[in-house]
């Protein structure tokens, strides 16, 4: 160090005997002197350009993670604003299945579970259950005649306290394969100014076509009572041994069917399923047998478009009992987030992609929902509730 | 430098874990809310106990601050640059405690079960859609907060360690380093002002 600093102490400046007066280059004094001044004044300014790039990379990086730089990302945003009828969301409410009432009741393990999942709500016993009965649309104010597909939500808590939530719907397999194509599906359907949308996705995605059949032909039943309620995406169960089986459920209804036409069902008024629940768990408590199917090895649990063949081995796992129907504007179901990835240890998500992205779809519309609990008020006076 | 001026190492350990567990962290936490993919429900797996675990650590640093203590700034630091470490300090050890207790309430108001590697954690909150809203809210602005805190204190340290060459830096760095007060500062001190 001292010297390389020579120069700068005031001696006299030298000349390098090696260096003429015609030679080019520096001697090495000189550039040995360079350098220290770009180490104190220059590599300052390299400095702090550095940190200057560490920020913006660092701030570039983040940005990145959190999709804003890349809008064509599908958000857990995008896919519940594509739900929206044209009107808009309708606030306070779910941003799907909008249109439901509440129910007490109970989930009474057979104990047959237990052969397939250490899940506490699988051993035998019962368990106490907040659900909600609920129709497949945007809006609180759908006709029940106009909606085609029907759901079952439950929130199971043992003891022990680890939940099992499930929200099931009534198709026996969903219209598509995959999150991105459902999103496809809201964005074609609600395109009316372009009659081609649908035609195309369609033609992208031919699974449509059997939910189209389903939709055209299955009768309406007359109560929720009556309808069968499929998990269709495909789960995991661990036993106790730790071997895992692919399965999927039904909550299959004791009340035998009553068959009726979309005309029938709207003849009978514009809320009647709410109405008829009530009715008939106020005369009676209303049952579903809880029917856990496995998959044969090769049947397709990564997508719920696909019904697997019937004669599956099934196992009965226990009866869900509606003993009590709640308004929603007034029930406890309201404040439940019904995401199908609260599983109890002994049960986790395969690599059906629907879980997750329900999950993270429930979530928004959940805070969504809150945010907006002011529009839906509690305690609504009788009449007032859609 | 002498190890009095250097943080002692359980302070550097904690330092520098967290460091990776807080980034870490926040970046999950954006990636996690802009996914529908499976990976959404990985991240949440992880943001959930990584949380907890930075609510533990940041227990412990603090107790383990409040009794050793922290080898002072230098004392030719500028009055608001000292002021400024003082006070993004303080930010930065509160968010480390209210990051994650806002996320457990957040979900406890939510009636959302946090469960922890198998253990599902008591509610803190009661549901309440109100609390779940404020707390939803300040847990997203927060975020960016720390992230932002945490880039203007990766360059305060950069600052430190490669322009001011004053030891701050070397006093929380991972492994010794020959930096700091005593030979760079000296020397370009000496070669600036001759």
């Amino acid at each position: 160090m001292g010297i390389i600093c020579l120069p700068e102490q005031g001696t006299e400046p030298t000349r390098d005997p090696r260096r003429s007066r015609t030679d080019p280059l520096p001697s090495t004094d000189e550039v040995i002197d360079a350098v220290q001044r770009s180490s104190s004044l220059g590599g300052q300014i390299g400095s702090l350009a550095l940190i200057g790039a560490v920020v913006a990379g660092s701030a570039a990086a983040f940005a990145y993670t959190g999709g804003f730089l890349t809008p064509e990302r599908l958000t857990p945003s995008m896919l519940v604003g594509a739900l929206a009828p044209p009107s808009g969301p309708v606030p306070g409410y779910r941003r799907n299945h909008a249109k439901g009432v509440c129910f007490l009741g109970s989930f009474t393990a057979s104990g047959a579970g237990s052969a397939l999942s250490t899940a506490q709500v699988l051993a035998k016993g019962t368990y106490p259950v907040v659900g909600r009965f609920n129709l497949g649309t945007p809006s609180p104010t759908t006709p029940d005649s106009e909606v085609r597909v029907r759901g079952l939500s439950v929130e199971i808590t043992p003891p022990q306290g680890q939940q099992w939530r499930s929200a099931m719907i009534s198709p026996p397999f969903f219209p598509v394969s995959t999150p991105q194509a459902f999103y496809d599906l809201l964005v074609a359907s609600g395109r009316k100014d372009d009659p081609n949308a649908m035609k195309e996705f369609a033609a992208a995605h031919p699974e449509i076509g059997a939910f189209g059949a389903w939709a055209q032909s299955a009768p309406y039943t007359a109560s929720y009572a009556e309808d069968r309620f499929n998990s269709l995406n495909s789960f995991f169960f661990t036993d106790a041994s730790g071997a895992d089986h692919a399965v999927r459920w039904s909550f299959v209804p004791a009340a035998p069917p009553e068959n009726l036409s979309a005309d029938a069902l709207k003849a009978r008024g514009p809320d009647y399923l709410e109405r008829d629940i009530a009715t008939r768990v106020a005369s009676g408590p209303q049952r579903w047998d809880l029917i856990v199917t496995m998959a044969d090895p090769g049947d397709p649990t990564a997508d719920p478009s696909k019904a697997w063949p019937e004669g599956r081995r099934t196992v009965d796992a226990g009866t869900l009992t509606a003993e009590r129907v709640v308004p929603e504007a007034d029930g406890p179901c309201r404040e439940i987030n019904y995401d199908p990835t609260v599983l109890p240890g002994g049960m986790r998500t395969s690599d059906d992609p629907f879980p997750a992205a329900r999950s993270a779809a429930y979530s928004v519309s959940y805070n969504s929902r809150t945010a907006e609990a002011a529009d839906y008020p509690r305690n609504a006076a009788a009449g007032a509730h859609p | 430098m002498s190890e009095a001026q250097r943080f002692k190492p359980v302070q550097r350990v904690l330092h520098w874990s967290m460091a990776v567990a807080i980034l870490a962290m926040l970046f999950i936490g954006v990636g996690m809310v802009s996914t529908i993919r499976p990976d959404y429900l990985t991240l949440v797996s992880i943001h959930k106990p990584l949380g907890i675990a930075i609510l533990i650590l940041a227990l412990v640093r603090l107790v383990v601050r409040l009794r050793l203590g922290t080898p002072g700034l230098p004392r030719d630091l500028p009055a608001p640059m000292k002021l400024g470490a003082e006070l993004s300090h303080y930010a930065l050890y509160a968010l480390m405690f209210t990051m994650p207790l806002i996320g457990w309430g957040m979900l406890s108001a939510a009636a959302y079960p946090v469960e922890i590697l198998g253990v599902t954690l008591p509610a803190i909150l009661p549901q309440n859609d109100g609390l779940h809203t404020l707390l939803w809210n300040a847990h997203r602005a927060l975020a960016f907060a720390f992230f932002a805190l945490i880039l203007v204190h990766i360059a305060a340290g950069l600052f430190h360690a490669l322009v001011r060459r004053d030891g701050v830096f070397e006093a929380m760095s991972p492994i010794p380093t020959r930096g700091g007060v005593i030979e760079p500062a000296e020397s370009s001190r000496a070669r600036r002002s001759p």
